[in-house]
């Protein structure tokens, strides 16, 4: 089984502060880290080859430094890693981004399941994974909270659904985007992270996947971010001691709200 | 679309640098200096510079010509159970808006077994035309064969605009529908408009929520969002108004699933799913051990709510995962949404700070979740809720 588990570097969101002078992002001091998402994808991917054998390549896209998600995938035990960066790559939306990471994939020759996280928690898009299932031309199972069995050439996946959840099969190859509900993702071992600084980590640009270089980037994005500005201020309340005047007032008050007076 | 500064023109002013809202731009020796792995391009540096040595290319230029043949705004309406989800009125209210400033037709789309009877009340919220695809093989939800049902209407009917509910579905189809058709998709937008060119100007949240940010599709079509349920608000029901229904067959292939689903498994049965409920009640530490959820349950039947959760208690097990709320659980957006115990970490913020209204009860008054509501209560849940019960019963009755 060959397996591929695209990942994210993103800005830790909980840093990201809005500046009240100025209504600006305040990035100093922003870690980046692994989006969270992702480490539920990467365990998955690290159970399906310890259940069905084969190997677990970790793929991501960004600047050099998005280097360091890489190392973290090869400490908790996959296989091998390949960054994609350029600055060809850069201003990438969704929709240029799911097309270089599937040439990258094609790349690798054989695969049987993409594994993605759920979504981004910089974007919150989710649109990547469905993205690149189109260009690899194979059915994706979207939040999927565990893989059951592989059997007959198909994958028999539990997914979240609105209500519940339930139990699906895709031929192989496939794409999976993993939630949280899936796994508890392992520890880096000490010899994992080791095996990690050293590992030799290829760095492809467009030309390495065979990239049209009029779908990547900026020329490839039809989307494209206008302006940017601060979002409407809530601000918050004076909380009240909860007083039985005070719960009948904030009752009356949510009661109205409730139907629209 | 390209951004650069002419070197000869800076005079090392800095207005720029403050203007910056991502801290992209640099002063080393005295000149500007973009990074461009930071800049996100929206050109405000441009506009503040007061001698011009900023040159930025906006839009990229494209051929209007193949554009101008799409025409019409099109909304997705989701089916759920025997019905219509909410989200396909309200979309086709705001659809209406978009419609009306671009002089054109808006237009609805069902997909699935029975499609066509619902056109009557799509007329009635707004729409011009009803586009069925009434097919037993579209019966259960399957997105390969949704999205490529919906990929071949769009190649057929070319709509300038898509929009669609941000549900599990819409999350799960949409985006193979944008990527087969090669074109922009804007997901969870809270604000829909018509700019002066006549392209559409979407509106979401960005990192978290920190920032708000306007994105446009300016050179493919269609132009595709997603909307999340209780955003919009639908248009009182015209009863009587009626519209053009267009059924449609697409070939056989267009319909086909490789998707085979074994098993279903409702748990939220006689619950409300709490991403698409109006009112939600949820629970946090401060309940102290999880029989007390009992009161978060009596709290929310009185009004009628959905039950929700703080990461923490469905992590220690009281309530399972699909009440959970936060950013590794739903994002919720009802008009009332009430926090109890719940001191407030970003994590759950994220989650559902953009609710209507917020109403907190917690024991410290200095708890986070206070900055993001409207009101406010200080003191011990376990005497406020049943007093809050009482008050909605009362309020109910009389």
């Amino acid at each position: 089984m060959d397996i591929v588990v695209c990942i994210k570097q993103v800005p830790d969101t909980t840093d990201v502060k809005v500046d009240p002078e100025t209504k600006t992002l305040v990035r100093d001091g922003v870690r980046s880290t692994l989006n969270p998402f992702d480490a539920f994808a990467i365990e998955e991917a690290l159970r399906l080859k310890e259940s069905a054998g084969g190997s677990v390549t970790a793929l991501t896209m960004g600047p050099p430094q998005a280097r360091a998600v890489l190392e973290e995938a090869l400490a908790m035990g996959v296989d091998h890693a390949a960054l994609l960066s350029h600055r060809a790559f850069a201003g990438s939306d969704t929709l240029a981004t799911s097309y270089a990471l599937s040439q990258a994939i094609r790349k690798f020759g054989r695969f049987d399941v993409v594994v993605c996280g759920k979504q981004a928690a910089d974007g919150d898009t989710a649109q990547v994974g469905p993205g690149i299932a189109v260009r690899l031309e194979i059915p994706q199972v979207i939040f999927a909270s565990g893989v059951k069995e592989v059997h007959k050439g198909r994958l028999f996946v539990e997914r979240i659904t609105e209500e519940g959840h339930e139990l699906v099969s895709v031929p192989l190859p496939c794409l999976i985007s993993v939630v949280k509900e899936a796994n508890v993702p392992r520890y880096p071992s000490f010899s994992g992270k080791v095996r990690a600084k050293r590992a030799d980590i290829p760095v492809w640009g467009p030309d390495d996947i065979g990239c049209d270089p009029g779908r990547i980037g900026l020329d490839g994005s039809p989307t494209w971010v206008d302006r940017i500005f601060a979002p409407p201020v809530k601000e918050g309340c004076e909380p009240v001691q909860a007083t039985d005047a005070n719960v009948a007032d904030v009752a009356r008050r949510v009661v109205d709200h409730i139907e629209g007076r | 679309m390209s951004i650069k500064v002419i070197k000869e023109r800076c005079t090392g002013c800095g207005l720029c640098v403050h203007e910056c809202p991502v801290e992209a731009i640099h002063m080393p020796g005295g000149k500007a200096e973009i990074d461009l792995e930071t800049c996100i391009l929206c050109g405000a540096c441009a506009r503040v510079c007061p001698v011009d040595a900023i040159d930025f290319e906006k839009p990229k230029v494209c051929d209007r010509s193949s554009l101008s043949e799409h025409r019409g705004v099109w909304v997705y309406c989701e089916r759920r159970d025997r019905g219509l989800h909410r989200v396909s009125f309200e979309l086709l209210g705001c659809g209406r808006g978009l419609a009306d400033a671009l002089g054109c037709e808006l237009s609805a789309v069902v997909l699935g077994q029975g499609a066509s009877k619902f056109a009557n009340e799509l007329y009635e919220h707004g729409a011009d035309k009803v586009y069925a695809i009434d097919s037993t093989k579209l019966a259960a939800f399957h997105d390969d064969a949704y999205a490529k049902a919906l990929e071949w209407l769009a190649l057929e009917h070319k709509p300038e605009i898509v929009i669609a509910g941000a549900t599990a579905q819409g999350r799960s189809f949409i985006p193979r529908v944008a990527a087969r058709l090669e074109t922009g998709l804007t997901a969870d937008c809270t604000e829909l408009a018509i700019d002066e060119n006549g392209n559409l100007a979407q509106i979401r949240p960005a990192f978290g929520g920190n920032i708000m940010a306007r994105i446009m599709c300016t050179c493919a079509r269609p132009q595709m969002a997603t909307v999340r349920p209780h955003v919009m608000k639908a248009l009182p029901r015209v009863p009587g108004r009626r519209g053009e229904l267009v059924k449609e067959r697409p070939p056989a292939k267009a319909l086909a699933s490789d998707i085979e689903i074994v098993k279903t498994v409702v748990e939220l049965a006689g619950e409300q799913n709490i991403a698409d409920a109006e009112l939600v009640v949820s629970g946090g530490r401060g309940l102290g051990k999880p029989e007390n959820f009992n009161l978060i349950e009596e709290l929310a039947e009185v009004l009628g709510a959905a039950v929700g959760a703080s990461r923490t208690v469905v992590d220690e097990g009281w309530i399972s995962y699909p009440h959970q709320v936060g950013q590794t659980g739903r994002t919720v957006c009802p008009k009332l949404y009430i926090a109890i115990g719940i001191s407030g970490a970003i994590q759950h913020l994220v989650g559902m700070q953009t609710s209507e209204k917020i109403l907190a009860i917690n024991s410290d008054p200095d708890a986070p979740i206070f900055r993001v509501a409207d009101y406010g209560l200080v003191g011990d849940l376990f005497e406020v809720v049943p007093k809050l019960i009482e008050e909605f019963r009362r309020l109910k009755t009389s």
